[in-house]
Parts: structure tokens; sequence; C-alpha cells
């Protein structure tokens, strides 16, 4: 993925920004003030695996004065390091706010669950609970990813997630199959691919405005629907068989990544697999490279004879059947059933996942990732008792996203006609 | 292969574009379209290339009747055309450009480069284009962008090749360069249609020349043909090349640039140390290929852009540093280069676009709140003064068309006591009639005493309207000379010689001919 | 930039179709100008929305001649209430295929269609009967009171929908999607609640200073994006989103805190506001129209004249329409975007204050309910003028209050006026659309195959950040 930020020196210096540097020291500053002078006296207990697993492994016990120091330290030193690059005219290498930010996140941890009334937290049900509650994200900003990538902002996700629920809650009851209700979800998703593809495409409605209407829509319509029909007999309309697990054996006993990876229903199966076919076919094959020439430049496409709207269209339909996939998570997967409005702004947050990991696929799924970790993390630690009110960290997927719109974490780039209707002539 | 139109016509509305055109491009032929901006020449090469649908008319390849649905058929039926505007995708290689639309592709709809890497470097050895398949195309120089385009339509086996206004992007060198490559092109037997305005080229390449004027054909000509018979052809009537001005009776300098240079966000010193002074009652034209700073330059005067450094002094009052409205305030019109983007907001009113920066001063406001009747009796005057051709004062100006523009952006401009007067492309897509009269005005401006500058990449125009000539090469000045310098000077210092040795040299080159 | 070489000059091509200027000097000047229009929302066969209110401000007469029929059959007024039509129509069969008595006589449609068609006439009919009792008039009131408090209940429920829409529209305007109406209008309450019920002023003085909190509270809200948008080009979409999510957590907070939690309750729930902080009735105590109402309407009439009359407003309109124009004419588009989101946060404020000092007396963080979602539709519907949102306000307000009770009387889920409201957003957007659907003519000349240059380039938004 290309930055703007890497500037191509030519006859002089980059233009010195003094943005990156600013905010590392602040918050390194921040970090040495909390994380390490206000860290908790005691020890913290990470487990990574529970008793009567397979493989058992040692827990890892830190102390979090030790830690707090140490990485705040450290985040210092880079701070100082971005400080003298800037000032030398140099460019700050990109992997000093990575590993800031990986230090951060270790020190925070660290902090937070030291500081709770009980400093234990297990590891490895923290990955696994956020990999899961990431899964609907990573299917929405897939959506996101094939829709912008070919030019058209996909609001819609929010109603593409919404719509697939309720799709494979209402088809999994009446057939009494899981697997038609996630049949029934992608068609779900296509349909308001549809809308969003005719209304934009066609009619070249604005596509910020048509999104933002069609999760209305299909909020007003499940919820109708919802309390018309499926309240009216639960039994009948509303009551999916569950997806099953499907361990892979031996695989699934692997300490912390076997639950991810392998300890899965078909739904987390299928996001690892999104993901790898969506990055590979857009890298490497031929619909790809149409599909980015269609986002980036529609003009120099069509003169090569890609006919952009087409493209276009299929891509936002082949978007539905992805979120809707995902969609399906919330009533085959999380819990049986559907809900009024279940899908409760998840569809944003894959957005702010999308643009976070820079419109790339991978990228938009440890995006996602990061999220879920943080709406785990919440759930975890107030369970645990801890000092930060539990609204924070709630709120810090969207905190986290506003710094990464406002360029904090290096500024990114969207396919150069997102958004732009193409009109020939 | 021989590829003709028949009465093409191609209606925009109640525009006609094209108006019953023929053409026929021989094999193995170099045929120039020559015409002035806006007389029809792309329309008819977008028709011929698919991208527009001909209102009338046939298209016929090899005397066989075709329709082109879309550049596609086009390409397929052997046309290539290289756009004025590249189409080529600025975060792509060169290789990933080449192969779009033309894919070869292993199992599973996978690319495969590695062939359309090998086409290019075959092709780009043959041509001598030194062009490499890796490379990301908005690093690349214009003039290798340009083969880039080439290459994509000689991997599609093209026999017509279209190349549209090639040369506006290129330094006099470059486009000898193209001139030669277009030579070797027609010498394994394809033919070229080169669409262009400038006569120069079109004499030195062409085989047949179809002059196009409000888009009919209006002639052909005989490459040999002199070239004042060719212009007046174009322009459609007799030119008299110079325009009717007095000598600059050049006052105080008011003006003075020292030491600018204003820098890229990446970095790039897009204007680089420049120092030039403008007095009173003269016009300084800044000359050069597009791109070479220019933009930048009236910008960096106007506060629009960010990193400046140096000193712009009028009457004493340093510029840089100060907000786009001070500046304005200052006594500074500016004619920006693109009116549709940055002179005019399409949706407004015409009436509104005419107080467009001075919407917070008295009489068209008192405080906060606006006066519309004295908004509406300055457009009807302006309209009037200046002859604008509009529906009404509250008509969008988006609607009217680029000379009518044009003329509101000067009328605002010249509508309040200027101290220094700039004008970025002052008749770029404006007709003939509208020039001349812009022209008058700018003259007159000078006249009334204030310094003017124009910038300028038609060498007509330049030598036209200036007293005084500054050429940019890559953000630096080669130099300033007089207006009435030769063309072959402003040529060797447009593609990035000094002043003094390209007057040495000239001088050399006109000794040794006599 | 690009000579428009042999180009026709329209609207689309004067404004210079983004997709033609690849070589857009910078970026963020390309994320301007992508801006350009941000409210167009048409095909472009439309004018532009309300632009020609200056125009009219500086007397201008209609500009074509057509005649008369032709204007109306082809007029943007046909068009949204054809769109009106078919949104209820659609609706209507909504409610009619999931009505249980449909249900059971379609069982039997075979033998006796006219039951299932009756029952479906009854079902829909029947709520959208309950649905206008309940927004206009009650012919079964027993005293004028009781017949015309529909009315009074459409109104009071449009109070907060007219003052975010005028938020969200002026904001269009101005070329930015404030998407954050929401998040405006909770911060916006949350100040002007608690200025409610944690001082204790004398009447007159407490609401005034109510007010003037919330707008501030909002504005500081909506400020913040504008200002993230000025310095570093975050895209205002995204932004707001965001900045929704962030002020429910935030309210949620202060809920919990002893400064905000009512004493005693360990709900998320704040002390009630003191009598002097409400908004007093406007039409006593029967009715539960509050005065601010006529804030509403003050607001719309400010907004007017902001917009059509000031040099702020031109600045703004400037600045979404063509901000690099506006630039180059010295207009500081950071500060305009600023102010733009400013302006419109306090408006958003002025909802909140609609909300906690006159209909919900109390802060929850349910207070915005979702008038910030719904004032993107009214502004869309009331397509960006003051007036026009005023209307659209009036009729969403109307859904709603009357929304509330079909559901009491019929049953019928109100969801069905999110489906309603949302449809009639999507046909007015989609001119051609309802006009293909009834068989209209379009306007103006017939347009030419594939050039279809005349259409105007929408926005976009590229979620660019």
């Amino acid at each position: 993925m290309s930055t703007a930020t890497t500037a191509r020196v030519s006859d002089g210096t980059a233009v010195r920004s003094w943005k990156n540097p600013i905010i590392l020291s602040v918050v390194a500053l921040l970090a040495l003030l909390v994380f390490a002078l206000g860290a908790p006296g005691n020890d913290v207990t990470f487990r990574l695996s529970e008793e009567g697993d397979p493989v058992v492994l040692p827990s890892i016990v830190v102390s979090a004065p030790v830690i707090g120091w140490i990485a705040a330290l450290a985040m210092l030193a880079l701070a100082v390091l971005a400080i003298l690059r800037t000032r030398s005219g140099q460019k700050v290498p990109t992997w000093v706010p990575a590993v800031f930010a990986v230090l951060f996140l270790i020190a925070f941890l660290t902090w937070v669950v030291g500081s709770a009334r009980t400093p234990n937290v297990a590891l490895y049900g923290l990955l696994a609970g956020s990999v899961t509650l990431a899964v609907p994200l990573i299917f929405g900003s897939l959506s996101g990813v094939l829709c912008e990538r070919s030019g058209v902002v996909n609001i819609a996700i929010e109603g593409q997630l919404l719509f697939g629920a309720f799709a494979a809650a209402v088809a999994a009851s009446l057939s009494g199959s899981a697997l038609v209700g996630l049949v029934a979800a992608a068609v779900a998703g296509v349909l308001v691919s549809l809308v969003l593809a005719v209304f934009s495409i066609r009619y070249v409605v604005n596509q910020v405005i048509v999104g933002v209407v069609l999760n209305v829509l299909v909020s007003g319509l499940t919820g109708f629907l919802f309390s018309a029909v499926l309240s009216e007999d639960a039994e009948r309309w509303n009551s999916p068989p569950r997806l099953p697990v499907i361990e892979i054996p031996l695989l699934a006993d692997i300490p912390v990544i076997g639950p991810i990876l392998f300890q899965q229903t078909i739904v987390g199966y299928l996001m690892y697999v999104a993901v790898a076919v969506v990055y590979v076919a857009l890298y490497h094959s031929r619909w790809g490279l149409r599909t980015r020439a269609v986002g980036e430049h529609p003009k120099a496409a069509d003169t090569l004879g890609v006919n952009v709207n087409r493209m276009r269209f299929l891509n936002v339909l082949l978007a539905g059947v992805v979120a809707g996939i995902g969609g399906s998570f919330f009533t085959l997967v999380a819990v049986s059933g559907f809900g009024r409005d279940m899908t409760a702004g998840q569809g944003y947050i894959a957005l702010a996942a999308l643009i976070f990991g820079r419109w790339n696929p991978i990228g938009a799924f440890f995006a996602a990732l990061l999220f879920g970790f943080a709406t785990n993390l919440s759930n975890v630690l107030s369970l645990l008792g801890t000092p930060v009110p539990d609204q924070f960290l709630r709120m810090l997927p969207y905190v986290v996203t506003v710094f990464a719109v406002a360029g904090l974490v290096g500024r990114s780039r969207a396919p150069g006609a997102s958004g732009i209707p193409y009109i020939k002539g | 292969m021989k590829l003709e139109l028949i009465g093409i016509t191609k209606r925009f509305g109640s525009l006609v574009a094209n108006d019953s055109i023929d053409l026929v491009v021989e094999p193995g032929q170099v045929h120039s379209l020559l015409g002035e901006n806006g007389a029809g020449k792309s329309t008819l090469m977008n028709v011929l290339y698919g991208l527009y649908d001909p209102t009338e008319g046939e298209i016929r390849v090899d005397d066989e009747p075709v329709t082109f649905k879309g550049p596609g058929d086009a390409m397929a039926a052997g046309i290539g055309m290289v756009h004025q505007h590249f189409m080529l995708v600025p975060v792509f290689t060169v290789a990933e450009n080449v192969a779009l639309g033309n894919e070869t592709t292993k199992a599973g709809g996978m690319l495969n480069l590695q062939e359309t890497r090998a086409r290019i470097r075959q092709i780009s050895d043959q041509y001598g284009f030194d062009v490499d398949p890796d490379a990301v195309v908005e690093d690349l120089p214009v003039g290798v962008q340009q083969r880039v385009e080439i290459i994509k339509a000689l991997v599609r086996d093209a026999e017509v090749l279209i190349l549209d206004e090639p040369t506006a992007v290129l330094t006099p060198k470059e486009t000898d360069e193209l001139l030669g490559i277009m030579a070797q092109l027609k010498a394994d037997g394809k033919s070229i249609v080169f669409i262009s305005h400038k006569l120069r080229e079109v004499k030195a390449v062409s085989d047949v020349i179809t002059v196009i004027r409000r888009g009919k054909v209006v002639g052909t000509a005989d490459p040999g043909a002199p070239t004042t018979e060719l212009a007046s052809l174009m322009v459609g009537r007799s030119v008299s090349l110079t325009l009717d001005k007095q000598p600059a009776t050049p006052g105080d300098v008011t003006f003075r640039v020292r030491d600018l240079t204003v820098q890229a966000a990446n970095g790039q010193r897009v204007v680089d140390g420049l120092s030039f002074d403008v007095a009173q009652g003269e016009i300084l034209a800044i000359a050069g290929v597009q791109g070479n700073g220019q933009t930048e330059l009236t910008e960096a005067i106007m506060g629009l852009q960010d990193h400046v450094s140096g000193s712009i002094t009028l009457g004493g009052e340093e510029l840089v540093g100060r907000s786009v409205k001070d500046i304005i305030r200052a006594g500074v019109g500016f004619v920006p280069e693109d009116r549709s983007v940055e002179g005019l907001v399409g949706t407004f009113s015409v009436a509104e676009n005419l107080i467009l920066n001075r919407y917070d001063d008295a009489p068209f406001a008192r405080g906060l709140s606006m006066s519309p009747s004295a908004i509406e009796k300055n457009a009807d005057e302006k309209i009037a003064e200046y002859d604008v051709r509009t529906q009404s004062a509250s008509a969008a100006a988006g609607t009217l068309s680029g000379g009518n523009q044009q003329k509101v952006v000067m009328a605002r401009e010249f509508s309040r006591p200027l101290k220094l007067f700039i004008a970025s492309q002052p008749t770029r897509g404006v007709d003939v009639g509208s020039i001349e009269f812009l022209h008058r005005r700018i003259v007159a401006e000078r006249d009334g005493g204030t310094p003017v500058i124009i910038v300028s990449t038609e060498l007509d125009e330049v030598l036209e309207l200036a007293d005084r000539i500054a050429v940019l090469y890559r953000g630096r000045l080669m130099g300033i000379v007089p207006g009435a310098v030769s063309r072959d000077v402003l040529g060797l210092m447009m593609a990035g010689m000094p002043a003094d040795e390209a007057l040495a040299q000239a001088h050399d080159v006109q000794g040794g001919n006599l | 930039m690009t000579p428009q070489d042999d180009r026709p000059v329209s609207p689309a091509t004067g404004d210079g179709a983004p997709h033609t200027r690849r070589q857009a000097k910078d970026a963020a000047r390309q994320d301007e100008v992508r801006l350009e229009n941000a409210v167009e929302t048409a095909d472009g066969e439309l004018p532009p929305p309300a632009v020609p209110a200056t125009a009219a401000g500086l007397g201008a007469g209609p500009a074509p001649d057509a005649p008369l029929l032709h204007r109306i059959m082809t007029g943007n007024a046909l068009v949204a209430f054809l769109s009106v039509v078919l949104s209820l129509i659609l609706g209507g069969l909504l409610i009619a295929v999931t009505d249980q008595n449909v249900a059971r006589a379609s069982s039997y449609f075979f033998s006796r269609p006219q039951d299932t068609l009756g029952a479906a006439w009854t079902a829909a009919s029947g709520a959208y009967l309950a649905l206008f009792q309940g927004s206009v008039i009650n012919f079964e009131g027993d005293s004028f009171t009781r017949i015309i408090y529909p009315l009074t209940q459409t109104l009071t429920v449009a109070t907060p929908l007219i003052c975010a829409g005028l938020g969200v529209a002026l904001a269009f305007r101005a070329g930015l999607f404030n998407i954050g109406a929401q998040g405006q209008i909770l911060i916006g309450a949350t100040f002007a609640g608690w200025i409610g019920f944690t001082l204790h002023l004398p009447a007159g003085i407490h609401l005034l200073l109510v007010i003037l909190a919330g707008m501030v509270g909002g504005a500081v809200w909506a400020g913040l994006v504008g200002l993230l948008k000025a310095r570093t080009g975050a895209h205002e979409v995204i932004l707001t989103i965001m900045f929704n999510y962030i002020a429910t957590n935030l309210v949620l907070y202060f809920l919990s805190t002893p400064a905000f939690q009512r004493p005693g309750s360990t709900n998320p729930i704040s002390p009630q506001l003191d009598a002097t902080a409400l908004y007093p009735p406007l039409l006593g105590p029967a009715f539960r129209l509050h005065w601010g109402f006529v804030v509403a309407v003050l607001a719309t009439v400010f907004v007017w004249w902001l917009l059509n009359r000031s040099t702020v407003g031109f600045e703004l309109r400037a600045v979404g329409a063509n901000a690099s124009a506006a630039r180059t004419a010295g207009v500081n588009v950071s500060k305009g975007y600023i102010l733009a989101m400013a302006i419109a946060g306090a408006l958003a404020g002025l909802a909140g204050v609609a909300q906690v000092s006159g209909t919900e007396k109390v802060l929850t963080s349910g207070v915005a309910a979702s008038f910030g979602f719904d004032a993107i539709t009214v502004a869309l519907l009331g397509r960006s003028s003051p007036w026009g949102t005023f209307a659209a306000g009036i009729l969403f307000g109307a859904f709603r209050a009357g929304g509330v009770a079909m559901q009491a009387s019929t049953g019928t889920s109100i969801d069905i006026v999110l489906v309603v409201q949302s449809l009639i957003v999507l046909f007015i957007a989609a001119p051609p659309l309802v006009r293909a659907l009834f068989r209209l003519p379009s306007p103006g000349a017939p347009r030419a195959g594939k050039g279809g240059s005349t259409t105007r380039t929408p926005a976009s938004t590229g979620a660019a950040a």
C-alpha cells in the first residue's frame, strides 16, 4: 500500500512533519506517567492455557512496574529518535511507530490487568474471543475493500450485515438447516448490494447517501418484520440451529493459536479463506488488476476496453456475498436468533477497520482484530474489576479510528476514484 | 490499414462538436489534424476510438464499415490512442498498466505479468524507449509516461496510432525525440493520426494535413504550405500575429521576488530560488513547458502554497506568509490557470462569481449582511462592459462557454484597483474572438500602470503580449530576455539552457546560416 | 489545469468531473474538489439544491420558458410528491403481506381472492388511517383539544428533527457530510441538562443558559470534527460516525458519575431538570408542544438568512460548491469547515435542548432517540434548503408521532415509518427512476448517447483519510 508520507525526494529534502514526533512524545510521556509511575505494585499473570488442556503451558507472570518502566522508557527513546530524525530532516522509519504501538499495547495491557481486582487474565481466551468478535468485522471490512477498491464507497456494510443476520435466522429456522441460513445470508447481502449498485452506479446517486439510507431501510425493514412476523411465532421463524464448531484434530490442541485457527465454525474458517482469497485475487489476478484500475483511474480502464460500471457492479454484488455471510455470524454463531438492530453499529466499525487497514485485505484483517481485541478486553476487564471505566474501553475502537483517519498513525491513501461515479464522455 | 471517417457528426445537446467530417488515413501515412483548442479534434478522435457514439456518420476500416461500441472494439480493429491526458493508473507499474485490459493469465485468472514484461522490453528495445516494466508510473517523467502509452498501443498490435496533442507536455528536445519515434513507426508501416495546433510540428512530420475549425473540415493542406496560410485556415481569417500595442513605458519597480523557493508536499523544490522584478506598466511573461513550476510560482504569490521561502514584496510590503485574503486586499488580481476549478464556482450565479473575492467588501456587504441589489447592479454593469454572453445574471456560471467564463473572471479581477495583475493561461480554451478582447484588456491594464505577469505555455501568446520574457525550467529561472527575442532562443531556454548560452547559440546558428 | 479542449462546456465539465483531473495538484485539494456539490443527490438532471435561493434573492424569475404543464411534469415537486406516494404504497404492501388476517385470507386466495385483497386493504388503510389520526387530526376526538392534539404531537416531535436537520443541511451546503448529528444532540443535551439540574437559577435566565449550553456543547463536539478535518484532512463521514459512538459512551460514563447520576439511582439517569430550565408549554398544559418549536422556527429563519443573505453563508456555500475556487478567492477553507461544523453542531445542540428541556425533562443516554440519524434523511428530503428541511422535519415528525399512535391502535410496528422514510429519500434521490416508473417525460432535451456530459458529477466522499 502506498502511503502519502513516504516522500520521494528528488531535488530537496522532504518537508518536515513534526506531527509524528509530537504525538509519540506526548503518548510516551503519558505512558511514563500512567504505566510506569502509576503502575500497580503487584505481579500480573497471563494464563496461556487452561488446566486440563491437552498441552498445558506455564502462565506468564510479570511485575507490573518493571514492564511499565521498561516499556515507557523504550517509548521515550523511540520518541527521542523520531525527534532527532525529524530535526535532521530525515524520515522517521516506519518501524518506529509500529514498535511504539506494540510497546504501548503491552504496557497498557499489563497496567490495566495489573490494576484490576484480580490481576490474572486468560490470554488465550482474550485472544480467541477477540478473533470471534472480529469475524463479522472482518467480513464487513472485506466487503468494503471489494467496493472501495472498485471505486464505490460502501457505507451500507451495516445494512448488509444486519440483513444477512436476519435472512440467516429466518432461512435457518424455516429449513432447520444452518447451512441454508448461510446461503440465505449471502443472498440477503447481495440484495442490499443490488440496491446500492443500482442507485449509486445506474442512477448516480451519491454513494454515501445511498449507504446511509440503506442502513436505515434495512434497520426499519428487519425491525418491522421482526415485530410483525418473527415475534408472532418465534418457534417457526426465529429459532435457527447454530453452526457447529468444527475442531481440527491435533491442531486444535495447540495452545493459544489452536482455538484461534482450528476451532471455528464454518463461518470462522470462511473468514480466513476470504481474507486470503481477496488478497491474492486483488493483487495477482486479472479481476484484481481490473478492479484496482477501475477504482484508481476508471477512464484509463475504460480506454482499454474494461467496462467500468459492470466491473463496479460485480464487485458491489460480490461485496454483498461477503458481508452477508459475515451477518450470519450474529444469528448462527453468536446467538441463536435474530434481535432488533442486533449488529449494533458493527458495520461502521468494519468501515473504520477498512480505513485503518488502508484498503488492504490483510490490513483490514488486523485492524478488525485490534477492534475485536478492544471490545473483548472491555468485556473481560469488566469481569475482573478494573479502574478504567467500562465506557472508555468501549470507546477505544472509535478513538483509535479517529486517530487513524486523522493520519496520526501514518497517512493512508484511498483508491483514487473511490466515491466518484464514472460517467462516460 | 486504411481508415476512413465518412460524414461524422457528433452533437452534445444543442452543441455540434463535429459537423459531417470526412477523413481518410492511408496506410503508412502521418495524417495531421490541425485545429485550434476547441475546434473538435479530440471529440472526433474519441468517436473514432469508440469513447463516443457518433450522432451520424460511418467509420470504415479497409473499406469495411465498422461500429465501435467501446474502445475495446476500436483496439481490436487495430486503432490505438495516446490521449492528451495520459490514461495511466498512477499507482500501477508500467507492466500492470500495459497488461490492463489485455492481460495474459495463468490458470484461475491469475496474472502472468512475465509475458507482458517481455513484450515491453522487446518494444522498448526496438524503438529505443528505455522503459523499465517494473517502474511505478507516477514516479516516471512525463516523456517516459508517454512512451508507456505508445507501448500500450503497440502491444495491442495497433496499425493506426492516434496521438492527441502529444507535445503539449514535452520540452522541445522531447518533442524532437517524439517526432523521431513517429518517423520510425511510419517506417514500420503504421499510420499515425497526429492532432496538434502547433504549426511547426505539423509541418515537420505530416504527409497530409486536414484543418478543422468549429467542428468542420475547412480544408486540406500540403505540409509544404506556408505557415501563414495554415494559420489563417486554422483560425478562419487572416491572422495578424502581433497585437496592436504600444511599446511599454515601464515605471518604478514595485513588485520584487527574491530567492523564492516552493516545496511540494514530497519535498521536491518545484520553484527553486527565483528572483525577478516587475515594473509598473510592463508585462513580464513567464514561459516554459507545462509543469515546470509556473503554477506553483503564481500560487506562491497568491499565498496558495504552503511551503514557501524567500521574499515577495509588493510596493515594499512582504507578501510571503500572508493569507490569500490579505494578498487580494493588497491589490493583487489573479486569473488562475484552470478557471473552472479555481476561478469560478460553477453552480454559483454569474452575479455571485463576479463578487467571488469581494463578497464581504462594501457595497456588496455591510457587516455580515449582503446586499442583493448591489450585487445585481454590479453584475449588470460587468456583463454589459465585458459583453458576457449569458442568459441572465442569475444563470449558473458553469453553463457559460469557456470564453465567457474567462470574461467573468477577468471582469471580476479588473473591477477593483490593482497593484499587480497575474494571469495564468489567460486564453486557454477560449475562442479567437474572446482572445483578442482579453489580450486588449490585459494590455490596457499595463498601460494604466499596473505591473502584469502573464504565465503561458503558448509561445505565440507569450511573444504577443510580453515586454520581457522569463523562462522557467524545472522550477529554475533560465533567464529573462526581451520580448522581441526569437523563438529559437526561447525553445533552447525551455529545454533548460541558460539565457546567455541560448542567445549565443541561436546567434551562432543564424550566423552559420547566413 | 486541463485545457477543456473540444469538450462542450457544461456544468459537469465546468466543475471538472473529478475523474478527468487525475493530475490534481495534491491529494488534499483533490479531496476538496471531490466534495464539490456534496449535497447533490440527483443524477444531474436536477438543478443544484436550493442554489437558486440566492438567485431568487437577486430577483431572478424562472428561467426556462417551457410550458407550465411540462414544467410541472418534469419538476422536482412532482417527483418529490410521487416519491412519497410510491413509498407509502410500498410500505402499505409490506403491512398487508405481513398482516395476520391477510395471511389467513390468502390460504383460500384462489376460491375467494377478494377476501385477501380486502384484508390487505383493511390492514394497510387501517394502519395509515391510524397514522394520520395520530399525526394530524383525530376525527374521533370529543373535544377540540383532543382533535388537534395529534397535530401538536407532530410539531413536538418535529422540533428536534428540524433543528438537527438544519445542522445536517447547513453542513451539506458547506460540502460536509455531517453524519454526526446524533452525537452532537447527545453532547448538547448533556451540557444543557447539567446546567438544568445542577444550577438553580431564576426563570428566564436559567432556560437561556440551558439553551446556550446546549448549543455550545453541540458546537464543540462538531467543531472538533471540523478542526480535525481542516487540520489533518480526515474524512468527516468517518469522524462523525466515530464521534457518535464516543458521545454515547461518554454520556453513559457521565451518567455513572455523581455529578450526573440521579441520587439514589443505580441506573444511568440524571435528576429531573429544574422547572425554570424547561421550555414552557406553547399551548397550555393540555399539550406537550413547547416553546422549543418556536426556537426551531427561529432557527430556520436564521439558517435561511445565514446561507442566503450573509457573508458567512456565502463563504460556506463557496467552500461547499468548489473549495479550490473558494480558496483562490481568499476564503479560508479550513475556517469554513470548522465554522460550518460548529454551527451545525450548535443547531443539533438545540435539538438536544428540545429533548432534554422540552419533552424528556431528564438526561439519559437515549435522550437523542434516533433523531440524529433521522435528521440526515430530513435534510436530504429537504434538499438542504432551510425551509425544505423545515417541511421535511414536520413530515417526518408526523410519521413518527403517527407511528406511535399506529402501533398502539393497530399493532403495526413503528419500524414501518423508517422503511417509508428511507424509501422516500432513495426515490427522491433518483428522479429518473421515479419518472420511469410513472412514465413521465424527462426534463430538457434528450441526452445524446454515451456523451452524457450534461450529467453533473455528484459528490463523492471517497472515504479518504
